[in-house]
């Protein structure tokens, strides 16, 4: 009972946390508007014909994917800005799980990240993208799992990071490339080999395939848009989810404690 | 009692550095006491007081902390402990009640509600005491952004208390606070020692504030290099003397002589105070003195004959 009070309390903190920061919920909201009104607007209208389907709702659905995976990896390694202002040091000293810690900080970030995606459907409604009560349904189960996987995949990362300058370095140089590998922005069904093997190692692929997978279920564009079967994707992503976290969470307890 | 803090041969190497940080320290506390850990910067006060406090693993040694190991049983030993850092480790982003009753819930006192009305009345009564003994119970609402120092410091000081810690760490508490503020933090300090039973652990600078302990180690270079009460330590490294001087110094210094009190002569003769003492010594001058200073050392005098003692036999 305390491990779980502890978990919702770090979770509650980081909600708390984003209700106050006016500024990331305006960013929040214009990123989307950018990316599915600019890039959705000028594909539809150069490559949709040649393509064959309908271009918004391929770039809405990986927009939404990506950025859920996106915040809440990055929700994630703001741990090392909580340790810099010495605030995680209150909660490492704590008797609470370092389990529990991490855990309760992915459920934080992966709310702070639904609140984020709620802008995103609104808009894709705005722009022309017309989800149906069951896609709408889909879309935020499957946004839960994917808030969940980035802040595993987040927790990786963090384990391996020193401090706000290692993280200004490295963390653009691993999620940049993904948006591009993983399919999130332009399509990524052909690819020569190299890129092709770097688009199945990027953890941000599974996540916005196996969101597409669901949105695209039953309907006739499924063969052209989506990778890999739903299935599929959905192994990999707990498989990969499990490995991160346990990982991740060991290595940064460890790293924590052997200086 | 057994010690509450039991420390046996602690060392700590830092990964890639050549010397380690803490070298083989041992020392124990009992409980209730007022300890104090004094040294330079660099000392390895901090190492210390992190291992002790569970958020770094040792390299070699035992640490107890009211009968828990630090290393198998970090858990039970951070139920019994309350730390106040050195740099303040409050959210900034949060009201000062909403940093106390995270805390709370976190050292798993009472579930976890939204508002302060929601939470049990048992905690809201101990808030609200602690923040009366503290002066704070009229900001509780308000966002930490807008504390001064003093007003955080004193915020994490209800914060560490609201589990009723058995042992108290506090590294450099007072550091950036005015003289004011630190005054009253060690009031407020006294009376929760008085009232709990709970055993100080201190790190400071400030000797005036190490005077009040029962037992202090002195440490530098990570190994400790004195210990015992304030009183020992003066008494053992600094004398007590008495400055003098006359109208007639040349009497006076013959007159000494004649006695056999040795002294040493600068711009007052300087006699050092044996097991006489003053009034003995007074006594059997005759000469008419114009000055007698008493000269009684201070801890500061002690520790920086101990610091400087060391740094001498280290480039000797």
């Amino acid at each position: 009972m305390t491990e779980i009070n502890a978990i919702l309390t770090i979770a509650y903190r980081d909600l708390l946390k984003l209700l106050g920061d006016r500024q990331r919920l305006v960013l929040g909201f214009i990123f989307p508007v950018f990316f599915i009104g600019v890039l959705g607007g000028s594909m539809q209208a150069n490559l949709a014909q040649a393509a064959g389907y309908d271009f918004l709702p391929f770039i809405f659905t990986g927009i939404f994917a990506q950025t859920l995976f996106q915040s809440t990896t990055q929700g994630i390694i703001s741990l090392i800005a909580d340790r810099e202002n010495d605030f995680s040091q209150e909660m490492f000293v704590s008797p609470v799980s370092r389990y529990s810690i991490i855990f309760g900080k992915i459920l934080g970030e992966s709310s702070v990240a639904m609140v984020q995606g709620l802008p995103i459907i609104l808009f894709g409604i705005l722009v022309g993208v017309r989800p149906s009560a069951s896609q709408l349904l889909g879309l935020l189960l499957i946004g839960i799992a994917v808030c969940l996987f980035g802040g595993a995949f987040g927790v990786l990362t963090l384990s391996n990071l020193k401090d706000q300058r290692s993280v200004g370095q490295v963390v653009p140089l691993i999620m940049f490339p993904q948006f591009f590998l993983s399919g999130a922005f332009v399509p990524v069904k052909v690819l020569p080999l190299p890129l092709e093997i770097l688009s199945r190692v990027s953890p941000m692929r599974y996540a916005v395939d196996l969101t597409r997978g669901t949105y695209y279920a039953g309907l006739p564009e499924f063969g052209k848009v989506v990778l890999d079967p739903v299935l599929l994707n959905a192994v990999v992503a707990a498989g990969l989810f499990v490995i991160f976290l346990v990982a991740g969470t060991t290595l940064f307890v460890r790293n924590e404690r052997n200086r | 009692m057994p010690p509450i803090i039991e420390v046996e041969g602690l060392v700590k190497r830092y990964r890639k550095a050549t010397a380690n940080a803490v070298d083989g320290i041992s020392f124990a506390v009992e409980p209730g006491q007022l300890f104090a850990l004094l040294g330079p910067n660099g000392a390895g006060k901090t190492t210390t007081i992190s291992i002790l406090t569970t958020t770094l693993s040792p390299t070699d040694g035992q640490v107890r902390i009211a009968g828990h190991d630090v290393q198998r049983e970090a858990s039970a030993v951070r139920r019994e402990v309350g730390i106040i850092f050195q740099r303040p480790s409050l959210d900034h982003n949060l009201s000062a009640e909403q940093n106390i009753r995270f805390h709370a819930v976190l050292y798993g006192l009472y579930p976890f509600r939204f508002t302060f009305s929601g939470m049990p009345a048992a905690y809201r009564k101990a808030v609200l005491d602690l923040a009366a003994v503290m002066d704070l119970q009229d900001d509780l609402g308000k966002p930490v952004k807008s504390f001064s120092g003093g007003m955080i410091r004193k915020l994490e000081i209800i914060r560490s208390l609201i589990h009723h810690p058995k042992v108290l760490f506090l590294d450099e508490p007072t550091i950036g606070l005015d003289p004011g503020s630190r005054r009253n933090l060690w009031e407020y300090l006294l009376g929760v020692r008085k009232e709990h039973g709970t055993t100080v652990f201190l790190t400071t600078h400030y000797l005036e504030e190490a005077e009040q302990a029962h037992d202090l180690c002195v440490m530098t270079k990570g190994r400790i290099i004195a210990r015992g009460t304030p009183a020992e330590l003066r008494s053992a490294l600094v004398e007590d003397y008495v400055l003098v001087d006359a109208q007639d110094r040349a009497a006076l210094r013959s007159e000494l002589c004649e006695l056999g009190v040795s002294f040493t002569e600068g711009p007052l003769l300087r006699i050092p105070l044996g097991a006489g003492g003053i009034q003995h010594l007074l006594k059997s001058i005759d000469t008419p003195l114009t000055t007698v200073r008493l000269h009684s050392p201070t801890l500061e005098d002690a520790y920086l004959a101990i610091i400087g003692q060391t740094e001498e036999d280290q480039t000797t």
